[in-house]
């Protein structure tokens, strides 16, 4: 197996990264290694996170992947900051917070590569997220509903839709 | 004329005391990245906007709770010397981005310095946490209420999808990073390191130099920390983060025992030896001086050397770094006499604390 980088020497370290169920393979030689520094601790070198993600945002799927992403429109664009997609992707940084609403059909694919995930599921701020809160309860019940479902306990069931009910009400009150 | 106290002590209050494990367990680390709703990161953002955000958040050390753990500091990056700025990044109080990149920006430092928050870094607001010893747990609690104090008083930019929105996608969702950095000299010498280095990449964490992003593992120490920051809560972060140090700690004490029974004799040798040469050497450049370092440390951590604390060669490693060296010295120094100095520091330190005057 021949180095993924340099393509001449071969590839005598083979790194797997799995982060839920995503796996990322790297076969590279020991020279190339050095040189990305950060693989190798103790070797210096200047390959940041930032060259690697910018190689994740200006990855093409091409044929290998199930999802084949829609090429970014020359002009998206974010209308809050003026930021565009391509220069986001060159920098690897948003410029506000409205990028992540504006850039929001092409993100999935990056913060699958970077996280394995694409939805938060830490901590909530209290007062701009309290619905959050609710919306979480929610979908533990509609899990919790199916289950018993299929299971054909529709006694626990009614119970349940009773309850989410209960809740919609609440949120649409609001 | 901002307060300077935090650039004279080499040695941040809070490591004074060990911690947890603290002859493998240097110190742990938690930083939470926020954002301010309606405007723009501090990459794009105008002057103006970037005051803005920091009266807002400097507004917010009004509230007295956020002084339960001691006087908060505010400084203004912009009344920093250079030099000033370059020592407050050796002892890690703040970033290198902050002090080189950053415009209107500001920390805010707590007496002991274990709580500093970052203004106008690549995100508005950092809050950092300190605290020796392996309490990643008690670091994470602390930062965790810190934030919510700054939650009452300003509206943080956050999804229902994505989480807390950050400049890098790379810490969007919880922002949270947590880290301890380990001594681990007994892996290395056997040679264990590099397997259970690339372990650890393998559960979503990751091994750094000391100084962070890019920087070289100097003296077998390594900064290990988590790489997810989206899709997984904080206690799992936490959790998964302290599972594999224990564990780590675990195959580096194993290796120091198998060490001192297998390998008594060239042990005490390598241990003693380099306790020699900082006693007595008279050039001393950094690399070698953190690889001697460490092998004392190992010395004082097994027992082979009494004469000499862990706090004092925790204030060497911050001491010998080129800030602190031109601090202390002088502030125009060549790299040849910067070794000199750094030579002579480290005698009079180890010297002093081993009862014999220089």
């Amino acid at each position: 197996m021949q180095c993924q980088e340099c393509g001449k020497r071969p590839a005598t370290l083979h790194f797997t990264k799995i982060v839920n169920g995503e796996k990322t393979e790297f076969r590279i030689c020991e020279s190339c290694a050095r040189e990305k520094g950060e693989i190798i601790p103790g070797t210096t070198g200047g390959f940041s996170i930032h060259n690697l993600l910018s190689g994740f945002l200006d990855f093409n799927p091409g044929s290998h992947s199930q999802n084949p992403t829609i090429k970014a429109p020359e002009n998206l664009r974010c209308e809050e900051c003026g930021i565009t997609y391509s220069q986001f992707s060159k920098i690897g940084r948003f410029g506000c917070s409205s990028c992540y609403k504006y850039f929001n059909d092409r993100l999935d694919p990056l913060f699958k590569r970077v996280h394995g995930n694409t939805v938060h599921v830490g901590k909530v701020p209290k007062r701009a997220g309290s619905h959050i809160q609710v919306k979480r309860k929610l979908d533990e019940l509609r899990q919790q509903l199916q289950e018993r479902i299929l299971q054909e306990e529709f006694e626990e069931a009614a119970g349940l839709r009773d309850e989410i009910r209960e809740l919609e009400k609440n949120i649409s009150a609001e | 004329m901002p307060n300077l106290r935090f650039t004279e002590q080499p040695l941040s209050e809070w490591m004074s005391s060990g911690g947890k494990d603290s002859d493998i367990v240097i110190s742990s680390r938690v930083r939470i990245a926020r954002n301010l709703l309606h405007a723009p990161f501090p990459m794009l953002a105008t002057s103006e906007q970037s005051e803005d955000v920091l009266r807002k958040l400097q507004d917010v050390l009004d509230d007295e709770r956020i002084e339960d753990f001691g006087k908060i500091y505010p400084i203004l990056l912009d009344d920093l010397e250079d030099l000033d700025k370059k020592v407050l990044v050796e002892k890690h109080l703040i970033s290198p981005s902050l002090a080189n990149e950053s415009k209107s920006g500001a920390v805010f430092i707590s007496e002991n310095e274990s709580l500093s928050i970052m203004v106008n870094e690549e995100d508005h607001l950092r809050i950092q946490c300190l605290y020796p010893g392996f309490q990643v747990q008690e670091a994470w609690e602390r930062a965790t209420s810190v934030d919510d104090i700054f939650e009452d008083h300003v509206d943080y930019a956050f999804d229902d999808n994505r989480g807390f929105l950050t400049s890098c996608p790379t810490n969007v969702g919880t922002g949270l990073r947590a880290s301890v950095m380990m001594h681990l000299p007994a892996l290395v010498l056997t040679g264990q390191i590099n397997r259970i280095l690339s372990a650890v990449s393998q559960v979503g964490l990751t091994v750094r130099g000391i100084y962070g992003e890019g920087s070289e593992a100097m003296g077998n120490l390594f900064q290990i920390s988590n790489q997810i920051t989206l899709g997984q809560s904080e206690d799992e972060i936490i959790e998964n983060l302290y599972s594999v140090v224990l564990q780590i700690i675990d195959h580096e004490k194993t290796a120091r025992e198998t060490l001192l029974t297998e390998s008594h004799l060239r042990m005490v040798d390598r241990v003693m030896r380099s306790y020699g040469i900082l006693s007595h050497a008279a050039i001393m450049e950094s690399k070698e001086a953190a690889q001697r370092l460490s092998d004392v440390r190992l010395g004082v951590d097994l027992g082979l050397i009494d004469t000499l604390s862990p706090q004092v060669l925790n204030e060497l490693n911050v001491m010998t770094q080129p800030g602190f060296l031109q601090k202390i010295f002088s502030e125009n120094m060549s790299p040849g006499e910067r070794d000199m100095y750094r030579a002579k520091l480290i005698r009079d330190k180890v010297n002093v604390n081993n009862g014999k005057e220089n």
